[in-house]
């Protein structure tokens, strides 16, 4: 396993300048009209479908399936937005095979499950290559106002629910731009031709809500005076900061933040200028570590090691996506735990690996055998945390998490939260959509009873 | 092998499959390429007098497809061939010497005046053709002219035309008949009764494809407009298959020889034709979306599925189906099936659940146990027999006929073993009476 070199391989351009853009094309190709039409045509609509059951934002599958079936995209897409304003996105980074897909009866029958992601992928791109706008009309202004913060799934998905009840939005993040995760967090080729901007843009042209970005709580945002100045607030701010290893020299050049490393390959205008090591190790086992091991390899490096420290089953990361890596080139090692970073010259060159086993009891221990791997590059995969700091005090906490009901309401009556930031579910675009949209129902809800008890005095007071 | 060879009414062809009347046999090119290909036999397209006919230079043919561009039924709007009248002959003559084997009939039209008819059947025994087919068919265009259809929908005018040709010619004569017709029972005696040999049919059904929505035309549109066009293609099967069967079971033209048509994609077809009293298939639509070559597992098809039933002749087989061929009166009362669903099978769609719950008898569960399960109720199942339409799962819900003498859950009547139909039920108002009341 140990491989020896001299100093750190790191350069940019390491493949054809051709290679980038057909390493980085989509994934999944758009479905032809006439393709989209033959696999709309396996649906069987089912009856109470279990697509729908499992879809976290409950979009009615089988009916928008139909609808392509029958040549009314438009309607179709209208069904998926009823339910999930970014389905566009959904339909690219959901894990499918372990949501609408697992359960569809053809993955039951035959192991051959309707492209529900990619037919509502069909339908969504169909939708706003024709149209500017959200197929929604806004309801009468109730002169109430909500502060969202964060501008990710979650509060793209509250944002516009609240805006179509009347309410006015101001939609506040941190980053220069909207999008979150979408943006700045999910792999190049999951979402290709600034999907995710464009998808703001489609989400905002319902109307009434004001994004303002650079502002970021804790910082030039403050929840007290958000509280004090909106009728509501709904906090998704997701997870800012990210877990350490607890290691000697993780400061040490060549030690860096998987998040940040897919943030820079997201934003960057040429994927050729991006520094690129020659070995590189990836630590920790969800989407996260995924998504920048197939990115690494696909600029370009030799070798690209997933180091997990439990056994494969127990990622995080689909095992489609598991497969994705696998079949991109890149090496899982599981059962092993980081033991050392070894820094050349104050640079990473290598890891050191303690192989680990699971006692009865499922606690994980080291064994004392050891393995090194050279790396020019050590990625830090190992989970996200919310940043308490940035926050209220006087808000429940557990877990790391936001406490919310299941109204994604948080102890404070007035304050809302969904996302990553907040406790419960999975960590997923579509679980964040789902906590935006029961949130701004929740707010609509709590804010017409406040407007209708407000009437009822007034009227008893003239009565 | 089993023998396929036929003998249709002194018509002999190595095999039961025919090209049928259509653009497929306009040519002597086309038909030597069906020959090399091995159907049995031909019969030529529609000859009429000259001058030639002409057709549209737009589209002759729409067509219904399934999602994956499967074409399930074509119509056309293409008349008789727009070939001078000799030119069809010489050839037809020249195919005929040099394939004496095939059947070569030759399809006719010409106005209904007896001396047309005298004019153009001498013309065509001089070809050495094996006999005529009267199209008396053609629901488009010629109809218009007096012909075609509008001679099938009068029986008079079968009978007539019919006669004419018996007696001027020698050759044996099968007369085509129109769908497009509320009996199709009484052209059929109209052929018998004028000396016809044989009946051939379908012909195709009158149809408008479609409605092109942007410009509010029929399709297939001729510069804007849409004219009805004659439907065929498996989709007119089943029609093709009862008007067959109600000619072979009819007393008056039981025996008479039946060519059958409509809808032949393969070799279960053509055994079903055949089964239902057709002593020769001919086959226009799958040859014009495959080309010749399907008739090769025509022939092997039919010919290894009659080997499994120890048939050694076509003629062993054919019209085996017809005396199952009844009325409704006649069907057993007393024969009760109830739907089964292997729950092995079944992958939980739902389908049967919903369609029976929605527009049949609430006869199948959603939910057992509190879980999402399937199941035939048999207190409330009639044995429709929807659900297994539905289903898309190959023999997951299959009829389970019930045992004589066990009790119907949904009647609690026991079961009967005798046979007992509408014509002696109670309900019935016009029920044969016991003699001693």
């Amino acid at each position: 396993m140990t491989q020896s070199k001299a100093g750190p391989d790191i350069a940019p351009g390491r493949l054809h300048e051709d290679a980038y853009s057909e390493n980085f094309s989509d994934l999944h190709p758009l479905l032809e009209p006439h393709e989209a039409q033959v696999e709309a045509d396996r649906c069987y609509f089912c009856y109470d479908a279990p697509c729908v059951q499992a879809c976290p934002t409950s979009i009615d599958i089988p009916q928008f399936i139909r609808q392509i079936s029958t040549g009314n995209p438009d309607g179709s897409a209208k069904t998926i937005f009823e339910q999930n304003i970014l389905g566009g996105m959904c339909a690219r980074v959901c894990p499918t095979e372990t949501l609408c897909e697992q359960v569809c009866v053809r993955e039951v029958a035959e192991g051959k499950p309707v492209k529900i992601g990619q037919l509502q992928r069909h339908a969504t791109d169909h939708y706003m290559a024709g149209h500017d706008a959200t197929p929604f009309d806004r309801a009468a202004p109730t002169g109430k106002k909500i502060a969202v913060a964060g501008a990710g799934p979650a509060g793209l998905s509250c944002a516009h629910r609240l805006a179509v009840h009347g309410h006015d939005v101001t939609l506040f993040d941190a980053r220069d731009k909207a999008g979150g995760l979408n943006e700045f967090g999910i792999a190049s080729y999951k979402s290709v031709d600034n999907f995710a901007q464009r998808e703001v843009d489609f989400v905002l042209s319902i109307g009434g809500i004001e994004l303002k970005t650079g502002m970021r709580l804790g910082e030039n945002l403050d929840l007290a005076e958000l509280r004090a100045t909106y009728d509501a607030v709904f906090l998704s701010v997701g997870l800012g900061g990210v877990n350490a290893l607890n290691k000697e020299h993780e400061s040490q050049n060549g030690v860096l933040s998987a998040v940040d490393y897919i943030s820079d390959i997201r934003q960057a205008e040429d994927l050729a200028r991006l520094p690129v090591g020659r070995h590189i190790v990836v630590i920790g086992g969800g989407m996260t570590a995924i998504d920048i091991a197939v990115q690494k390899k696909l600029l370009g490096a030799d070798d690209v090691t997933i180091v997990y420290r439990r056994g494969q089953e127990r990622m995080n990361a689909s095992r489609y996506e598991q497969e994705l890596a696998q079949t991109s080139g890149v090496k899982i090692l599981t059962n092993v735990q980081p033991h050392r970073l070894v820094v050349d010259s104050g640079h990473i060159s290598s890891i050191e690996l303690e192989r680990t086993s699971t006692d009865e009891d499922g606690a994980l221990k080291g064994t004392g055998e050891y393995l090194t791997l050279a790396a020019d590059m050590v990625f830090k995969a190992v989970g996200q945390t919310l940043v308490r700091e940035d926050l209220d005090a006087s808000i429940t906490i557990e877990k790391g998490r936001i406490v919310v009901n299941a109204d994604n309401r948080t102890n404070l009556d007035d304050v809302w939260a969904g996302g990553d930031c907040a406790l419960g579910g999975e960590d997923l675009t579509v679980t964040a959509v789902e906590d935006g949209k029961i949130a701004a129902e929740s707010i609509h809800t709590a804010l017409s009873e406040q407007a209708h008890a407000t009437t009822e005095s007034r009227e008893s007071v003239h009565g | 092998m089993a023998d396929l060879r036929t003998n249709f009414i002194g018509i002999k062809s190595p095999n039961p499959f025919w090209l049928a009347s259509a653009p497929p046999t306009d040519k002597e090119y086309n038909v030597v390429r069906a020959f090399k290909a091995g159907w049995g036999g031909v019969v030529w397209k529609t000859l009429g007098e000259d001058p030639a006919i002409v057709n549209v230079n737009g589209p002759r043919y729409g067509a219904i497809h399934g999602k994956d561009r499967q074409l399930i039924g074509l119509n056309n709007i293409e008349l008789i061939t727009d070939r001078p009248l000799e030119v069809n002959l010489q050839e037809i003559k020249q195919v005929k010497r040099d394939w004496p084997d095939r059947a070569l009939v030759v399809s006719l039209m010409v106005p209904c005046e007896e001396q047309n008819w005298i004019d153009i059947l001498r013309r065509v025994e001089d070809t050495g053709a094996d006999g005529v087919e009267l199209n008396f068919g053609c629901p488009h265009g010629m109809s218009e002219r007096g012909m075609g259809s509008a001679v099938g929908q009068v029986p008079e005018y079968i009978e007539m035309v019919t006669r004419w040709v018996k007696q001027h010619s020698r050759m044996p004569c099968i007369v085509k008949l129109t769908p497009n017709i509320t009996d199709v029972r009484k052209p059929a005696q109209a052929a018998k009764a004028g000396g016809a040999d044989a009946v051939s049919l379908i012909n195709t059904i009158n149809s408008i494809m479609g409605v092109d929505l942007d410009i509010m035309s029929p399709s297939p549109s001729v510069d804007g407009k849409g004219a009805h066009g004659g439907y065929c293609g498996p989709a007119v099967k089943p029609i093709a298959l009862n008007m067959v069967a109600e000619i072979a079971r009819d007393p008056v033209t039981h025996g008479l020889p039946i060519s059958g048509i409509g809808g032949v994609t393969n070799w279960r077809d053509a055994a079903e034709f055949m089964a239902l009293g057709a002593g020769s298939v001919q086959v226009c639509t799958a040859a014009m979306t495959y080309g010749f070559k399907v008739v090769e597992d025509m022939i092997e098809g039919l010919s290894d599925w009659m080997d499994s039933k120890g048939h050694t002749s076509v003629d062993q087989f054919i019209g085996s189906a017809v005396p199952n061929v009844s009325d409704w009166q006649y069907l057993n009362l007393n024969y009760i099936a109830k739907a089964k669903i292997d729950q092995d099978l079944c992958i939980q769609c739902g389908r049967c659940h919903i369609v029976c719950e929605d527009t049949s008898h609430q006869a199948i569960t959603n939910m057992v146990d509190g879980a999402r399960r399937f199941e035939v109720i048999d207190e409330e199942c009639v044995g429709c027999n929807l659900c297994v339409s539905v289903c898309p799962v190959e023999n997951c819900i299959t009829m389970e006929p019930m045992a004589a003498g066990s009790i119907d859950p949904r009647t609690k009547k026991v079961v009967d073993k005798d046979y007992a139909n509408w014509t002696t039920h109670p309900n019935n108002p016009m029920a044969v009476k016991d003699a001693a009341e």
